[in-house]
């Protein structure tokens, strides 16, 4: 079952190529730091720790600019005792403020199961023409938004309250060893009431009324896992993404494979099949070429026996394709030839807008790997922080 | 009465160890604390009215683990963070 044709696929707006700088928004188990380059990408400055000793899990910035011009960044934030809650900063992360009301389930009615946020996982800012809203994923699986920029958040009761939601999420066993959660959401940039989002468990599922029904979405995707393993839902998504320039075009790394879809279609393919066997297609990130709706890439890991969850063979590699899953590029140029036992997760691999792409990914060992020439070599431009949760890499205003 | 506040929340507090509250149970207290210190409740106190699993709180020598715990003003209200982490 595999992808034979590279994307073609209604785009939205075309995107441009940055030159300016680049800042790595790096989220990690003990706080917040931001890495800003030179033009060429090659020097970086530090900021941070921000929220020292606080369990940082995603650091974003607003693309779109603010009344004032400026633009706000959003942190998910708890600690090993503290209820989560979420920051916010008007000036590029100088300062920050707490969210006035933070996203949190609705009360339990009599025998409802009562929902707690454990911790916010996923920032995703809303559509270009809906300023002031973004959206957050929680584990244990909730989908949360707000309309004044982070301030309040409210839960998005389509989601949260849908008499399938059982089901759909599983229960507590069915999550990841950090609990169930809810990420990869994406708002389609040619229509803000068109959204996707997966789920550590559930799989992915499709909502085009702003949130108010959503549907399934996991025909073709292999969950190995359960007695049925072609299921409606239960899938172990990983990372999902949307082509930004070309919308119709959807990757997916998940717990049993890595998937393209392009739609309408409904049936996910199986792209991973054409990585090497010995590597196998098990992974947490895919991340997307910023213009070029064919080129992905992956950082496969172990997936055998007691899941490792760790680069096979202590050989760490990135792997590209140019032709939306077809055929696969080994990138390992600059990388520990041997020993090198690293894990990426999901959210710690990113790209920039640069031409070539910038392709950056955080380790668990907390380190930081650039290649500013689309993977063919790789540099370790940061060592010695804490386990990395996420890295995203975005163009600073002027 | 006097409530004892822990280090992790002491950013609410400005800083302060000691605060006042005021209230007849532990969810009046709570309460009147985000009054005085907004958002310190929710760090303590999830969405389903549960003290979280790593916060502990004790009214004079007895540990309270729900929020209907009656008070008076003459007790002390002591709020630690238990012992895990890593």
């Amino acid at each position: 079952m595999n992808a034979a044709r590279k994307p073609q696929s209604r785009s939205a707006k075309p995107a441009k190529s940055a030159t300016g700088t680049v800042a790595l928004l790096v989220a990690t188990r003990k706080g917040a730091f931001i890495y800003r380059s030179d033009k060429a990408r090659r020097a970086w400055r530090v900021a941070g720790p921000m929220f020292f000793g606080h369990i940082v899990h995603h650091l974003v910035l607003d693309p779109r600019p603010g009344p004032k011009g400026g633009r706000t960044m959003l942190a998910a934030a708890s600690t090993g005792h503290l209820g989560p809650t979420m920051f916010r900063s008007t000036d590029l992360g100088r300062s920050w403020k707490e969210a006035a009301k933070p996203p949190a389930f609705p009360k339990a009615r009599e025998g409802q199961r009562a929902r707690a946020v454990h911790h916010n996982f996923w920032i995703t800012p809303g559509h270009a023409s809906e300023p002031g809203t973004w959206y957050v994923g929680t584990s244990p699986q909730g989908l949360f938004r707000s309309t004044d920029d982070g301030v309040t958040w409210t839960s998005v009761a389509g989601f949260n309250d849908h008499p399938m939601y059982e089901k759909w999420t599983g229960g507590e066993q069915d999550g990841t060893p950090s609990g169930p959660m809810l990420h990869s959401i994406n708002v389609d940039p040619r229509d803000p009431r068109h959204l996707y989002l997966g789920m550590s468990s559930g799989g992915v599922f499709e909502s085009l009324d702003a949130g108010a029904s959503w549907r399934p979405l996991n025909q073709g995707m292999l969950a190995d896992f359960l007695p049925e393993k072609y299921p409606e839902y239960g899938h172990d998504s990983h990372c999902l993404r949307q082509h930004p320039a070309a919308p119709d075009v959807l990757y997916q790394q998940t717990h049993c494979g890595l998937y393209r879809l392009d739609r309408p279609g409904t049936v996910w393919q199986r792209i991973g099949d054409n990585l090497p066997k010995s590597v196998g297609d098990v992974g947490f990130p895919v991340v997307l070429h910023p213009r070029d709706a064919g080129t992905a890439w992956v950082f496969p890991m172990d997936g055998s026996t007691v899941w490792p969850r760790t680069s096979p063979g202590g050989k760490p590699a990135a792997y590209a394709t140019r032709n939306g899953g077809r055929t696969w590029k080994r990138q390992d140029a600059g990388l520990p030839k041997s020993q090198g036992w690293f894990t990426v997760k999901r959210q710690a691999m990113s790209t920039d807008a640069h031409d070539p792409v910038g392709v950056y990914f955080g380790t668990t060992g907390g380190e930081i790997w650039a290649s500013r020439d689309e993977g063919a070599k790789w540099s370790c431009i940061v060592r010695h922080l804490p386990e990395i949760y996420a890295v995203e890499a975005v163009e600073l205003p002027r | 009465m006097k409530v004892f506040i822990p280090t992790p929340l002491r950013s609410y507090t400005g800083g302060r160890s000691d605060v006042e509250a005021a209230g007849t149970t532990l969810a009046e207290v709570m309460a009147d604390l985000d009054r005085r210190y907004p958002g310190i409740r929710f760090r303590m106190v999830d969405e389903q009215d549960a003290i979280r699993r790593h916060i502990r709180v004790w009214v004079n020598k007895d540990e309270a683990r729900r929020l209907d715990v009656p008070v008076k003003e003459s007790d002390e209200v002591i709020i630690f963070q238990a012992l895990s982490g890593g």
